[in-house]
This record gives C-alpha cells, sequence and structure tokens, in this order.
C-alpha cells in the first residue's frame, strides 16, 4: 500500500468533487487530485501525477515518470499486487 | 568482487558506489538508518547491500505502518469486522497481520464482511451502496496515507453520509525516530529520510535531528539509484563534518511540503496523547485521531472501542527488528516458525516489513557475501 505509482491525466471529470481520470500502465480508473489541484497549483490533461491510494500526491514531469514506472516494474511482485489493487478501485 | 543485481542505471550505481568507497574511514564503522519500509523493500530487491563497502551497515527503521501496529489494535479491528451490521473495509496488507486469535482473512472465511479496497474512496463509496450497513474503513499509514483518510472524510460529510465511520490508526514518523534516537540501544550515525512521507510534511520537520542530535538526514526516492546517491550524500557530509537535512528527492518533494494535505489533516485529525507501537513502547503525541468536529466519523466511538493492550507472542522479536537492534534473520523464530506463508509478527506480513523482504530477498544476498567471503 506504501507504493506511489506514476499516472497520467486523460481527463478532469468533476473539478468541484475533484475527481479525474487517470491511466497508470494502461489501466485507467478514477483518482482524486485534491492534494494538486487548488488555489496554489493545478492538474490538466497530460499532467504526470503520482498516485498513492487513489489520490494524486505530487506532480511528476513526464521523464521522471517514466524512470519511475520502469524502476516499479523492476519490483515486481509489490508492483503487480498493487496493479490488481487499483483494477478493482471504483472511486466516483 | 561486488555482485551487483541488474537494474536501470546499473553502471551508474557502480560509480557512485565507487565514490563512496573513497569516503569510507577503513577504522570505521557506519551506522545508517532508512526510516521507510518501502526503502527496506528496495534494499533488499536489488542488493543495495553488495554496492556498499562493508563499513556501512543499513538499519531497518520503523517505518512500516502494519509493522507498528500493536497487537491490540490489530484485535480491536477484527472484533469490529465480526459484528453483523459491519461492513469492515482495509488495504490488502492488513489482512493477513496477525492478531492474537487469528487475522481478517480467517475472520472473513468465517462469514463477516470483509472487503479489500485500494483507496479509503472505495470504502466511501462502498457505504453510499450499502445505506443499511455500517461501513467501516481500517485507516492506517503514515503521513503519506493520512491526507487520502483526511480528504474522504472530508467528502462523507459533505455528503452527509452517516454509515461511514474510520478506525483511525494513522501515526506520525518524527516521534518514533526521536525515541530511537533516545534509546541507548542504538548508536546511529545518520538517517536515510523517507521519501513519500515527506511529500506530505515537507524536509524541515526532520531539521530536529542535526539540530539536537548530532545527525544528517538525506530525503531520499525509491529508486536504487536514489538510495546510492543519499548514502553518497550522507557519507559526504560526514567526512566533511556537516550536518544538516538534504532533500535527494527534489523530483516528488518540495521543502515545505504540500500544504493543501496539511491543513486538511489539521481540520479532520489531533494528536492522541499516546499511542503504542510495536516494538517500542507507548510513545507521546505519535499517532492520530479524529478531531472533535469529526466524532460522527470515528468507529472508535461508534464502537465503544474498548483499547486493550495485548502483548505480542513471547518468541517474536519483533520489536527488537523494528528497533534495528537485530536483523531480521537473528530473530529466533525468523523462517522456522516465522515465514510469509505462516507469519506470526507483523513484519513477515507487509512486503515493506523487513522480515518479509528479507526472506524474499536478502537471503540470497547473504549467501553471495557468504560465497565471497
Amino acid at each position: 500500500m506504501c507504493l506511489g505509482i506514476p499516472g497520467r491525466i486523460v481527463e478532469i471529470l468533476d473539478e468541484d468533487l475533484l475527481l479525474a481520470k487517470a491511466d497508470v500502465s494502461g489501466v485507467r480508473r478514477n483518482i482524486n487530485i485534491g492534494l494538486v489541484h487548488h488555489e496554489d497549483e493545478r492538474v490538466e490533461v497530460g499532467d504526470w501525477v503520482l498516485i498513492h491510494v487513489g489520490f494524486a500526491m505530487s506532480k511528476l514531469d513526464e521523464q521522471q515518470a517514466h524512470a519511475t514506472l520502469q524502476a516499479l516494474q523492476e519490483l515486481g511482485d509489490a508492483y503487480e499486487t498493487e496493479l490488481e489493487e487499483l483494477k478493482a478501485s471504483r472511486i466516483e | 568482487m561486488k555482485y551487483v543485481t541488474e537494474f536501470r542505471n546499473a553502471d551508474l550505481a557502480r560509480a557512485v558506489s565507487a565514490e563512496i568507497s573513497t569516503l569510507v574511514d577503513p577504522g570505521r564503522h557506519y551506522k545508517l538508518m532508512e526510516v521507510c519500509g518501502g526503502h527496506t523493500h528496495t534494499i533488499y530487491r536489488h542488493g543495495i547491500k553488495d554496492l556498499l563497502p562493508d563499513q556501512i551497515e543499513l538499519v531497518h527503521g520503523p517505518g512500516c505502518p502494519v509493522c507498528v501496529l500493536p497487537m491490540g489494535r490489530v484485535d480491536e479491528g477484527i472484533e469490529i469486522a465480526e459484528r453483523p451490521e459491519v461492513i469492515f473495509t482495509c488495504f490488502g496488507d492488513m489482512m493477513r497481520v496477525p492478531g492474537s486469535k487469528g487475522n481478517l482473512l480467517e475472520v472473513k472465511a468465517g462469514g463477516a464482511d470483509i472487503r479489500m479496497v485500494y483507496s479509503p474512496l472505495d470504502a466511501l463509496r462502498i457505504a453510499r451502496e450499502n445505506p443499511d450497513r455500517e461501513v467501516v474503513f481500517y485507516a492506517i499509514g503514515f503521513e503519506t496515507t493520512a491526507p487520502s483518510t483526511a480528504l474522504t472524510l472530508q467528502r462523507a460529510r459533505k455528503e452527509n453520509i452517516q454509515n461511514f465511520t474510520v478506525f483511525c490508526n494513522h501515526v506520525t514518523i518524527v516521534p518514533p525516530v526521536r525515541a530511537l534516537l533516545d534509546s541507548p540501544d542504538l548508536r546511529l550515525d545518520a538517517f536515510i529520510g523517507p521519501g513519500h512521507v515527506s511529500t506530505v510534511i515537507g524536509c524541515r520537520p526532520y531539521e530536529f535531528m542535526p539540530r539536537d542530535y548530532g545527525k544528517p538526514c538525506v530525503v531520499t526516492g525509491f529508486e536504487p539509484l536514489d538510495l546510492m546517491q543519499s548514502v553518497l550524500m550522507l557519507m559526504r557530509q560526514l567526512d566533511e563534518g556537516r550536518c544538516e537535512v538534504e532533500n535527494q528527492y527534489v523530483r516528488a518533494v518540495p521543502w515545505e511540503g504540500n500544504l493543501k494535505a496539511l491543513r486538511s489533516m489539521a481540520e479532520v485529525f489531533e494528536l492522541r496523547p499516546y499511542f503504542e507501537w510495536r516494538g517500542l513502547g507507548f510513545i507521546a503525541q505519535s499517532a492520530l485521531k479524529l478531531s472533535e468536529a469529526y466524532t460522527d466519523f470515528d468507529a472508535e466511538l461508534r464502537f465503544a472501542v474498548p483499547g486493550v493492550r495485548v502483548a505480542d507472542p513471547k518468541a517474536c522479536q519483533c520489536g527488537e527488528v523494528l528497533k534495528g537492534v537485530l536483523k531480521p534473520h537473528e530473530c529466533r523464530v525468523f523462517g522456522t516458525s516465522c515465514t510469509p506463508e505462516h507469519p506470526l509478527g507483523a513484519l513477515m506480513v507487509s512486503s515493506e516489513g523487513a522480515c518479509a523482504a528479507y526472506y524474499n530477498f536478502g537471503r540470497k544476498a547473504e549467501e553471495r557475501v557468504g560465497a565471497r567471503e
């Protein structure tokens, strides 16, 4: 549960509830963007974010995101488990 | 001849390794503590120890939220989960953590409605979908995870969802580190600071380490190369006689942290006067409970959780491993009566637990070290 996984914002779903759809290694799930989308900071479609338990924790640049993804894939089981748990998620 | 596990930038890591070697005083033994369980996992998974000179010892810290939960809190979670009106939701990591009479997986097999969720927002959705049931979320985690619980509770309040409560077991990272520094058991030279926790709290909370204890700290990312660079930064500080907080994980950690997250946490949580940690005992102001404004969502109040204290099994030495006093393999039940398949202690359950990481990856590294000696 402590992993942070990079994902790319593909759609802002609800500015009020702060929900966006993110693509994480081909898996598209809803996430909350409240911690990175407020008066001091914004995310837009195409931005990369570090996702932890369904929440975008911080923005990443694209190169960092790819590097982090590769490092996670090298972790093996722990990353696979995290992706499986993400697949089961249906945040509304 | 050092064995190097292959990973991205392995060549660069070898170069960093060579530079670290030039900074080592051959007559000195260096103890660096990695506070975070995610780092422990990376260290074993990638054989980082093999890349470091023998004088540098990595000591595993208390930063695995599943591992530090005392057995009493596990038991109390299970008691809530067994109530017929309850749908109990938790992260997958919690399912196999042993309580004194079994774990959540066994209770689920016995008929309790226990559901693994990826996010607290999934737990809130389940509450929305089941208005006639009491949905409880078993909240665990350091400051990395606490903002997610806070935002979920703010949403629950906004929607006036009344059948949703949180069994709050969030803990904070600074007090246990301070407790370790105050303990006479352990002489540490420096700290590899946690990464994701720091995306929330920033780097400032670690300033007490150099200021009050004379120990350098470097906030560190999760890739193998991040850890190598962090060790290099710490060794440079020790070599030059500097002592400060530095940030290696600049790409994700702002110095001031995430102010939005901190504000949400301040609204939803308050510090508990004290909280019990497995192996470390009671530590003042080291955990969070729901604030006055959120008492309606507090599972401890709704289900009158008694707050019992349950001792660990006698054979289990999780506490010594959590404090960094024992290495996982030095525990008397490691790999015999305590294995990932049949864990006695929480450290063997979570993938971030030092014992599980060591069991899965570290033994091979020890064999390699043994072979070259």
